[in-house]
């Protein structure tokens, strides 16, 4: 899994949470919050389908790890790549 | 022994969202449900060929695609269903109609700051600043002190009856306490009814009901109908297990209820420290439903969706000392949304009051009947007044009825006294002293078929998902 892979994961989760939004110009380095409507519960989601799609556990403390897509590319990948 | 990693107590709207949430992230989880039939305080049923909702006026909340943070919006998202398989429909307009006073309010906020405006000029001023304060209170923060609403609202309003008409449809729509409310619930009610709106399925509650049990077996979700849930079993301060009516025993990890805080203590096998504090509610209501052949516009009613009506110089949100208290009261009617070109079948004109427990309970049968009957006609004379005139002729041009009581609404929900806003006690962050017991719906304080699913998700998120 490289980090752009891992972006296009995470894009594809929140595709499914969010139908509603418009994630073709989503800046990679910018707060996901700050570019979409995404509150806690969002959050909560993808942290849910992380865990039940791809068997990815992200604890509570560590949350702030996805704030934006960068982030969550150097967060993720090494936990996918753990999974192999 | 059947073991559940969540039981969910109650097959209502709070119940099944909470349901969808679970099954969705691979919980074991079922719903108990004593009734037959699903939906709760906002089910619907079949009488004489024709289907009745049980609660649904209008479903408040509504907005319009993409407002941030507004709760339909979110219970969208969070119960992967789309705004298309709601097929809602928004109101036409309503009213809060007080003595030689009305004030209009529709789904569009700028009708209402016209209307305070022209009918209590000198109060603009006060109200800006009171919707002002209202936008920028934090509402998702479960446990905030209590505040008295009306001194909040007293700081920015200074005319007693203008006060009045903006807490009338707020306290119907509904509060659990009299006269006054927690300035937190006030907020959710005021963004509720007036900056969000209202709107309705035009198939009523039925297909929202069907909606929402169709995702949760999709998701996997297990429903126990006509099985009630008897008691829980405590030991060390948990749910052990629960005693089914049957005297089945069920075990699950967590415990969701959504019968009501002193209901769910009732259920407990031993007294529980809150108990005492926790009473049922004292608010209960009547409402009578009357069918007409013909579409309330051809008898001069087709303008209003809601109308919130006072009869008194102050009005008085309490414990009806009469059977019914024809006073204050709310009209709703069914037909006066906006569904395009197909027309509901038939009029429908609602009307809800407050009424007592205790009398209506007491009647034998046969005096809980003619009751009924001598209270209908009175019931609608009181809201007439309140109405545009027209030849109607009550007696002959109603050709169905219906009507519930505080009776009909304990026998089956289950709620004490009937008290369909539950009880003043609010377990406003689900806990209980029990460790694996959680509360939802009403009584865990967010009301009406989008606070109600709201309240099922974000339990369901905060007591069960982490």
């Amino acid at each position: 899994m490289t980090k752009d892979e891992c972006k296009q994961v995470v894009l594809d989760i929140i595709a499914e949470i969010a139908p509603d939004e418009e994630l073709s110009d989503v800046k990679p380095e910018v707060a996901l919050r700050e570019q979409l409507d995404l509150d806690s519960m969002d959050f909560l989601d993808i942290v849910m389908e992380l865990r039940k799609k791809h068997g990815i556990e992200v604890p509570e403390g560590e949350y702030g790890n996805l704030v934006s897509l960068d982030s969550c590319a150097e967060y993720l990948t090494p936990k996918f790549n753990a999974l192999v | 022994m059947e073991k559940y990693d969540v039981a969910i107590i109650g097959a209502g709207m709070s119940g099944i969202a909470a349901g969808i949430r679970l099954a969705h992230f691979g919980k074991k989880v079922c719903i108990f449900e004593r009734h037959y039939a699903p939906g709760g305080l906002n089910s619907f049923y079949f009488k004489e060929g024709r289907k009745f909702d049980v609660g649904l006026h209008a479903m408040t909340n509504f907005v319009k695609p993409g407002v941030k943070r507004a709760p339909l919006n979110r219970i969208l998202r969070q119960l992967r269903i789309s705004r298309e398989e709601l097929n809602l429909s928004e109101q036409l307009g309503s009213r809060v109609a007080f003595p030689g006073r009305d004030i209009r309010f529709n789904n569009d906020f700028g009708l209402l700051e016209s209307e305070v405006e022209r009918e209590f000029p000198g109060q603009m001023d006060g109200f800006r600043k009171l919707v002002e304060t209202i936008r920028s209170f934090d509402d998702t923060e479960f446990n905030y002190p209590y505040q008295s609403a009306r001194e909040v609202v007293r700081r920015c309003i200074t005319d007693a009856i203008l006060e009045d008409m903006i807490f009338c449809p707020l306290m119907y729509y509904g509060s659990s306490t009299e006269d006054d409310m927690d300035f937190g619930q006030f907020v959710v009610m005021f963004k509720s009814i007036f900056l969000e709106g209202f709107a309705r399925p035009k198939e009523g509650i039925r297909n929202i009901i069907k909606l929402l049990l169709q995702r949760y077996k999709e998701a996997g979700g297990i429903r126990r109908m006509k099985t009630g849930v008897a008691s829980f079993k405590i030991e060390k301060g948990r749910v052990d297990r629960l005693i089914l009516d049957s005297g089945e025993e069920v075990q699950a990890d967590i415990v969701l209820s959504s019968v009501g805080l002193p209901e769910t203590y009732s259920l407990c096998s031993e007294k529980i420290e809150s108990e005492a504090d926790s009473k049922a509610g004292r608010l209960s209501f009547t409402e009578t439903i009357s069918i007409f052949k013909d579409q309330p516009s051809t008898f001069n009613w087709g303008d209003d969706t809601i109308v919130f009506f006072n009869s008194r110089d102050r009005f008085a949100y309490r414990e009806a000392r009469d059977p019914v208290d024809l006073t204050s009261g709310v009209i709703c009617i069914p037909n006066n949304f906006d569904y395009g070109e197909a027309k509901l079948p038939e009029g429908i004109v609602r009307v809800t009051c407050l009424a007592n427990y205790e009398t209506w309970t007491m009647y034998t049968e046969e005096e809980y009947a003619s009751e009924k009957e001598i209270w209908r006609s009175r019931i609608w004379n009181a809201a007439k007044a309140f109405m545009p005139p027209n030849s109607l002729d009550y007696s002959k041009d109603c050709i169905a009825h219906d009507m519930f009581t505080p009776k009909t609404v304990e026998h089956f929900t289950w709620k004490q006294r009937g008290a369909i806003y539950g009880a003043p006690q609010k377990a406003k962050d689900g806990t209980t002293p029990v460790s694996n017991l959680f509360i939802c719906g009403t009584d865990q304080g967010f009301l009406g078929i989008v606070g109600s699913m709201l309240s099922g998700i974000a339990m369901a998120n905060t007591h069960a998902l982490r």
